[in-house]
């Protein structure tokens, strides 16, 4: 099953080859994995979506607690939560397929960025499904580039992560 | 007070009441070296290979529950130490090993003997720091022998560059008295509500088991496991690292269990009902095929790391929380609890441990004309009145160590059980000598092994270390020769060790006394001989069969209920 684990690091040198060293190191499986300083200076937030059964899961979540520079985490998937990546694709776009292309812009509520003669650079916002859901709709050919940020997740309500 | 880096290293170390550091100088840790030598409160012991070094300090730290101290210069130094500090890892060691780096304005630049030490030991230590500013210094140290002193203990690199130690800029200097990490908070005394859990437990149990770790010998709860164990008349059994930590010599020790663990302790892990692990991990060596472990039981495990619990089996009780306080908690809840353990079921289940006991396990021929390996260990543990501690490598002669010489305290078996790693005995066996000056200290080793670091003997005579070597020497790798024998229809890829040393010129040559021993007969007065030379180094090379194996043994991909016993001796599954 897809989680999406969410943690606050000191913000250290090295602190994110740990996590990243600790994912490989125990055979565990990444799929994104982003990371940023947070309104603390002294903090990162990061967001790591890995796939595991309960068993795998529950190793992932006690073996990076038991990092020292891990301060607190969530697995968000455990009660309701937002998510949201973010995604640039530039398109080929020439004659017609440009102009469905920003039909299918306008479906997804993206925004185009960028316009050349014959490309376009779409941004699509939305919790990862959406993402795939936008490239799936693409030519398959037509698709030049595509640049994910990996998802970013927060829990609803009034829980917070945070020391 | 001001002081330069270097200084401050040293000074933090006597603040930290460390008295001995084992190391080997270089270009990056001059300064230190140089702050080392204006002193006299910390003492340092020169070894020949830094591998040495951080197998010498483990040694120290098993043996007298300090943290070990390691000091190894840039590049090949600290490469050399990676196996020693990996070995601490994988046996939850405290270490605190300083290496030394390149100067922080050529950092990265594939400067003379640089290399990444925090990015090299970042998956072999509990944590790891690389020290930038000398300001910083001082807390760093402070935050290493926290980190790895407590909780799960284990190894903590602290990697300084040279301009950090410059004798040329002096900071005022403060050691702090305490640290506090905001995201490491490893105390824990264990739920009382599942402690009272596994009591009744416990307490319902018709076949129990006790199934304890090196957590106990490095949590110092050997006592109240020993106070918990007969309170109840369950019957224990001991890891490869647990050993010592119950009295093996009491009848309620079933022996070691695992791979090369006895047939009655296997055989009632396999039966038992209620299983409590203290300070134990699973390990596969002890597990067998995971499949059919414990296929009966409800598990109890007990264990500061949260990481250890269901990591490889899953648990109906779990415990987390440092072993002493919880055991205490646990006897203290026994002795309200108005429920007593089921004499009866007991009665029954010891009738049948002591069947499976009957056969014997451990009988070897002892009328041979060769010398059995197993008697020397055996007259080993005689002639020191099963008091010495007793280090040893990995193979064979690891596991006739943990098997015959019957440990009765904590701390005096060093091996290195996680990690496996040829060439610990020695230079662990001088750290043990150096912490214990007075006691008897025995390095049970064989041929292979001992060669892996074996410079070390040079070592062993600066410091007056008066080290006995035990060589079981049957000119195999024999662990790699059982296996080729069992497993691979006995080719000998490799496992043969041919162009052996002299073993007697080559300790003499190192200022030691050398002995070879090749007839039965003269295995005991050879080892009253070298133990009565109290204060020298005596190298012993006991010529044994070649063809000895280890026995019981649960073979690769089998269950704890599928042990091979000694050749002729037959096996009683069924119920007494």
């Amino acid at each position: 099953m897809r989680h999406i684990i969410s943690l606050l690091m000191e913000n250290e040198a090295g602190a994110l080859s740990r996590v990243a060293g600790l994912f490989s190191a125990r055979n565990f499986n990444i799929e994104s994995l982003t990371v940023a300083p947070t309104h603390d200076p002294t903090l990162s937030r990061m967001t790591i979506v890995t796939r595991g059964n309960d068993r795998v899961i529950e190793q992932i979540t006690k073996q990076l607690n038991k990092l020292i520079d891990v301060v607190k985490l969530v697995d968000l998937t455990d009660s309701s939560f937002l998510e949201r990546e973010l995604m640039l694709v530039k398109i080929q776009a020439i004659g017609e397929a440009r102009d469905e292309i920003m039909r299918l812009a306008d479906i997804f509520r993206s925004e185009i960025l960028d316009v050349s003669p014959t490309t376009l650079v779409v941004e699509v916002t939305g919790a990862s499904k959406k993402l795939d859901a936008f490239l799936a709709a693409l030519k398959k050919d037509s698709v030049l580039e595509v640049v994910r940020s990996g998802a970013t997740g927060v829990a609803r309500g009034d829980k917070a992560l945070s020391i | 007070m001001e002081l330069s880096g270097a200084e401050i290293v040293i000074q933090a170390l006597k603040d930290e009441g460390v008295e001995h550091v084992f190391g080997y100088p270089g270009g990056a840790v001059l300064h230190i070296y140089d702050a080392l030598f204006q002193q006299e409160a910390v003492r340092h012991i020169l070894v020949r290979h830094e591998q040495g070094a951080a197998h010498a300090a483990d040694g120290y730290a098993r043996s007298s529950g300090k943290p070990g101290v390691a000091l190894v210069t840039s590049g090949p130094g600290a490469t050399n130490a990676v196996t020693g500090i990996a070995t601490a890892y994988l046996d939850s060691i405290p270490l605190v090993v300083i290496s030394g780096q390149v100067s922080t304005p050529v950092i990265g630049s594939d400067a003379f003997q640089e290399v990444d030490m925090v990015g090299i030991t970042r998956p072999c230590v509990k944590h790891n720091f690389l020290v930038k500013n000398v300001h910083e210094l001082a807390e760093t140290i402070k935050k290493a022998f926290y980190v790895a002193t407590t909780g799960r203990p284990g190894p903590v690199v602290i990697d300084i560059p040279k301009d950090v130690t410059d004798p040329g800029i002096k900071i005022p200097y403060r050691y702090p008295k305490a640290v506090e990490l905001r995201s490491y908070r490893p105390e824990s005394k264990g739920h009382r509500g599942q402690i009272k859990k596994a009591v009744d437990m416990l307490l319902t149990a018709k076949r129990p088991m006790i199934y304890s770790g090196g957590g106990v010998v490095l949590g110092n709860a050997s006592e109240q496991l020993t106070r918990l164990t007969r309170l109840l008349g369950f019957p224990i059994t001991n890891t490869l690292m647990g050993l010592g930590s119950y009295p093996s010599d009491d009848q309620l020790f079933v022996g070691m269990l695992g791979m090369h663990g006895t047939y009655e302790a296997n055989m009632g892990m396999h039966e038992c009902d209620v299983l409590i692990a203290i300070g134990a991990r699973f390990d596969d060596r002890v597990t067998g095929k995971i499949a059919t472990f414990c296929p009966h039981a409800k598990i109890i495990h007990i264990d500061v790391d949260p990481a250890s619990i269901s990591k490889t089996v899953s648990v109906d009780v779990p415990i987390v929380g440092q072993v002493k306080p919880v055991l205490e908690v646990m006897i203290e809840l026994l002795g309200e609890n108005n429920t007593k353990p089921d004499r009866d079921a007991l009665d029954k289940w010891w009738k049948q441990i002591n069947h499976w006991r009957s056969i014997n396990c451990l009988d070897y021929d002892k009328k041979s004309d060769k010398i059995k390996p197993q008697s020397v260990i055996e007259t080993l543990h005689d002639v020191t009145g099963g008091d010495a501690f007793v280090t040893s490598d990995v193979g064979q002669h690891q596991m006739w160590a943990a098997q015959y010489y019957k440990f009765t305290k904590p701390r005096r078996w060093i091996n290195s059980g996680g990690l496996g790693t040829m060439g610990f005995g020695l230079p662990a066996a001088i750290g043990v000598s150096i912490a214990n000056p007075d006691a008897q200290v025995a390095c049970v080793t064989g041929e292979a092994s001992i060669l892996m670091c074996i410079q070390e003997l040079a070592t062993a005579l600066q410091y007056s270390t008066p080290v006995k070597v035990i060589n079981l020497n049957n000119r195999y790798m024999g662990m790699v020769r059982q296996w080729q024998e069992f497993s691979y229809g006995g080719r000998y890829s490799h496992s043969y060790m041919e162009a052996l040393p002299d073993f007697i010129k080559l300790a003499e040559s190192f200022g030691h006394v050398g002995m070879r021993i090749d007839k039965p007969e003269d295995v005991r007065p050879a080892l009253d001989e070298a133990f009565a030379m109290k204060d020298r180094t005596v190298f012993m090379d006991f010529i044994t069969d070649d063809s000895e194996n280890v026995y019981p043994m649960i073979e690769a991909g089998k269950g704890q209920h599928e042990m091979r016993l000694p050749p002729g001796m037959t096996t009683k599954r069924e119920l007494a």
